[in-house]
């Protein structure tokens, strides 16, 4: 194509040449005649052969030139061609913008029947400040949280995602910032920086793709509604017909179970393995054990003693948590579209061993003052949830969930009260769930769901009320399983 | 434990060396595919023709599956986008990703139609890059099977011979079915049809026939009443033949139509192993019989 446009140029310019030579030739041979007849003649023949000669080759060169022309439109065509080509190979990643920019926008409308803010698990150590992803924490019309994603792949090599979580208090947190190769062979993936840790199954899944509009009870009681890793994620994939995965974390020890334990190697240890495949067209599944461990060193929460004055509980030791997640999938002959169900259940247990300081936030009370009881501390807590989500007809669901936890009864060593510790005393939370949900397209959701929830502990059960819409715009990564 | 484990993952392994182990996203590439390279070839496909190519979970099954492709058929055109790029990362496998010549691209060899000048998702489930349903016309088989077989070639070229004659054959037999089908369409030049979904836009544009409505508001949603009784007056004006839905599409709203509009309604394959669609030839030839039967 380059070399199109010269030889055109230069045709063009030999082209006038010619017809200016011809021309004064033509001029001459029109004198009147004043020399010798002979002489005259003999010019006149030359001038004449002179004429044919230059005709011919104007001829020639008016044909090349044609050609030229030809060719360079051909030419042109075939690098059209090509160029959409290139531009249409370019095609088909999630969307043709690069990065990918989307933007999940959610609210509600919630109704309690007890205040939200005295919310509390039963029996079990709170895990921080309340999110937006536990149950309801505002009443009457509330942002719930806003996320705008970013994606792209940085090289042939990797891919960087970022997660900004727009609070309703107008922070912004850092959900998700992280790297993952993308061909490293072998099934390996391994991802880096902050992510959402693999263990679970619900955990991996964004809120705004998740069936109720709140975690289960037992990611809030074990992992403080999700467990996000700050490190590492290595993965393999086996080589294998059916579905066989298996994923190492080591992280940063930041998060709830764990506590800011600000040591030089990492805290946070996870592993998973997940088994899956279909049955036939229309169902499939997919099964996991995961694992995880950390060693918090003054993971505390504030409490109260028996004479309700304000304390600080710290734990110090061993957290381990073992889970089993299972789902299930079916639609007929595996078309969604129309109707389908989804089963998904989780199981969670906690080992905690280590030492429990009880500590008065005002300088004296039951729990040795403001220098506090310290003594040993054994617990065993387990939670598990079951939810079906039942697709009728096209655009509407209805889903039901049950939340179960159990809190033990904790073992302390002799100087420590359990009295001291109301928070700790054991319970069975339990909830009920159950939605309705209406979507307008794959990107907009509209969702009603109620709620009974006895977490407070004996006595205390909840209603709760949600009117929900998740919308999300922008480019959409595809989702998960 | 661990080298017995081993073992069994190495055994499980084993069936995937055999030959050129290919993935497609769609039957109906898994059908061409198969008929360029025969038994140099181990083809499956992810989707049936029962399930809607735009909704399709990233189940565990089809990130094993892609784990061991050495090459990837997808239509592209954003087609997949809701779960092939996961199905793609998950896998940990390069040779499929994206850019890489494990990765193919159906829609990158066709013209495309349907090149939307605006994109809003207030106009629905629209494709940037134009209509994907590009199988739809016979004729795309060749430029695909074209592209296809030489990256068949460049993917493993030990067969890179058997592909070429692979296709040429194809070719061969290819053209002269759809000249045979040309002729025996005849008859639907011109003829006005409402599609449900607006897949067909490559068969109408094949067979010159003419789509005046379509059931869905807007591509990929579903029909409401309202719109349905709109499209249905307009009828009495546009005079369609018949109502045209693929096999994996709800059959209500085109039956509907067709009682209310007093229109045949035809249901067609839209894919390899939708009812009576065993293979690609088969495809046509029951796309064919059935529209000519629609009017």
């Amino acid at each position: 194509m380059a070399a199109g446009p010269i030889p055109f140029v230069l045709e063009h310019d030999m082209k006038y040449a010619s017809i200016g030579v011809l021309a004064a030739l033509g001029a001459l041979a029109s004198l009147p005649a004043s020399a010798a007849d002979a002489d005259l003649k003999a010019l006149r023949e030359e001038i004449a052969q002179m004429r044919k000669s230059y005709e011919q080759r104007i001829e020639s060169l008016e044909k090349r030139l044609l050609q030229a022309e030809s060719t360079s439109t051909q030419a042109k065509a075939a690098a059209d061609k090509a160029a959409t080509q290139t531009a249409r190979a370019g095609e088909g990643k999630a969307s043709s913008f690069n990065p990918e920019i989307g933007l999940n926008l959610q609210a509600a409308l919630t109704l309690t029947r007890v205040n939200p803010s005295s919310w509390t698990l039963q029996g079990f150590a709170p895990a921080g400040e309340p999110d937006e992803l536990g149950p309801p924490r505002r009443r009457n019309f509330s942002l719930g949280e806003t996320e705008l994603t970013m994606a792209a792949n940085i090289d042939p090599n990797f891919r960087g995602y970022l997660n900004l979580a727009l609070t309703p208090e107008n922070a912004i947190e850092l959900e998700e910032a992280y790297v993952q190769t993308l061909g490293l062979g072998g099934g390996f993936t391994v991802k880096g920086g902050r992510f959402l840790s693999g263990i679970g199954y619900n955990n991996e899944i964004h809120p705004h793709a998740w069936d109720f509009a709140d975690a289960p009870l037992a990611y809030a009681a074990f992992f403080g509604n999700k467990l996000t890793a700050e490190g590492f994620q290595a993965k393999w994939l086996a080589p294998t017909e059916t579905y066989f995965e298996l994923g190492l974390e080591a992280a940063r020890d930041n998060a709830f179970p764990g506590g800011a334990r600000n040591l030089g190697s990492g805290g946070l240890g996870t592993a998973f393995a997940r088994l899956g495949g279909d049955v036939g067209n229309s169902h499939s599944w997919r099964a996991g054990v995961s694992h995880v461990a950390t060693n918090p060193h003054e993971r505390g929460y504030d409490g109260e003693d028996a004479a309700a004055s304000a304390t600080r509980v710290l734990f110090g030791g061993k957290s381990r948590t073992t889970g089993l997640d299972f789902v299930w999938k079916w639609a007929p002959n595996g078309n969604a579209k129309e109707r389908s169900f989804k089963l998904q259940a989780e199981y969670f247990r906690r080992q905690e061993d280590g030492r429990l300081t009880c500590r008065e936030r005002d300088s004296s009370g039951a729990c040795g003052g403001s220098a506090g009881i310290t003594d040993s501390y054994s617990s065993r807590q387990t939670g598990y949830y079951a939810q079906g989500v039942w697709q009728f007809m096209p655009s509407w669901r209805v889903g039901y969930r049950y939340d179960k936890l159990d809190s033990g009864t904790p073992s302390f060593g002799p100087t420590l009260v359990a009295t001291d510790l109301p928070q700790l005393a054991s319970w069975k939370p339990a909830r009920n769930t159950v939605m309705v949900d209406y979507a307008t397209s794959e990107f907009a959701r509209l969702r009603l769901q109620l709620a009974r929830d006895t977490s407070r502990g004996a006595g205390r059960t909840d209603n709760q009320l949600w009117l929900q819409y998740v919308m999300t715009l922008g480019a959409h990564g595809a989702h998960k399983f | 434990m661990r080298p017995i484990l081993l073992f069994l993952i190495a055994l499980l392994a084993m069936p995937a060396q055999a030959a050129l182990n290919v993935l497609s996203t769609v039957p109906e590439w898994a059908a061409l595919a198969q008929e360029i390279g025969g038994d140099k070839l181990r083809v499956a496909s992810a989707t049936t023709a029962l399930q809607d190519p735009h909704h399709i979970d990233a189940r565990p099954s089809l990130i094993a599956r892609a784990r061991n492709a050495d090459l990837l058929l997808a239509t592209g055109a954003e087609l997949e986008v809701g779960w092939l790029p996961v199905v793609q990362r998950e896998s940990g496998n390069p040779r499929i990703q994206s850019g890489r010549p494990g990765y193919f691209e159906a829609a990158a060899a066709v013209r495309m139609l349907d090149v939307p000048t605006r994109l809003d998702r207030a106009d629905g489930d629209v494709h940037a890059a134009g209509n994907p349903h590009i199988q739809t016309d016979p004729r795309n088989m060749l430029v695909v099977g074209e592209a296809l077989a030489a990256r068949l070639a460049q993917v493993d070229p030990a067969n890179a011979a058997a592909y070429r004659t692979g296709y040429a054959a194809f070719a061969d037999r290819w053209r002269a079915q759809v000249k045979r089908w040309e002729a025996q369409a005849a008859p639907l030049k011109g003829v006005a049809v409402v599609s449900q979904h607006k897949a067909w836009a490559y068969l109408y544009d094949w067979l010159g026939m003419r789509e005046v409505a379509a059931l869905e508001p807007k591509p990929g949603v579903e029909p409401s009443l309202a719109h349905l009784a709109q499209v249905r007056d307009q009828a009495t004006t546009s005079r369609p033949r018949m109502v045209i839905r693929a096999a994996y599409n709800s059959a209500r709203p085109a039956e509907w139509f067709a009682r209310e509009a007093k229109v045949s309604a035809v249901v067609l394959p839209f894919t390899v192993g939708a009812p009576e669609a065993v293979d690609l030839t088969a495809l046509f030839e029951t796309t064919v019989q059935r529209l000519l039967k629609g009017l």
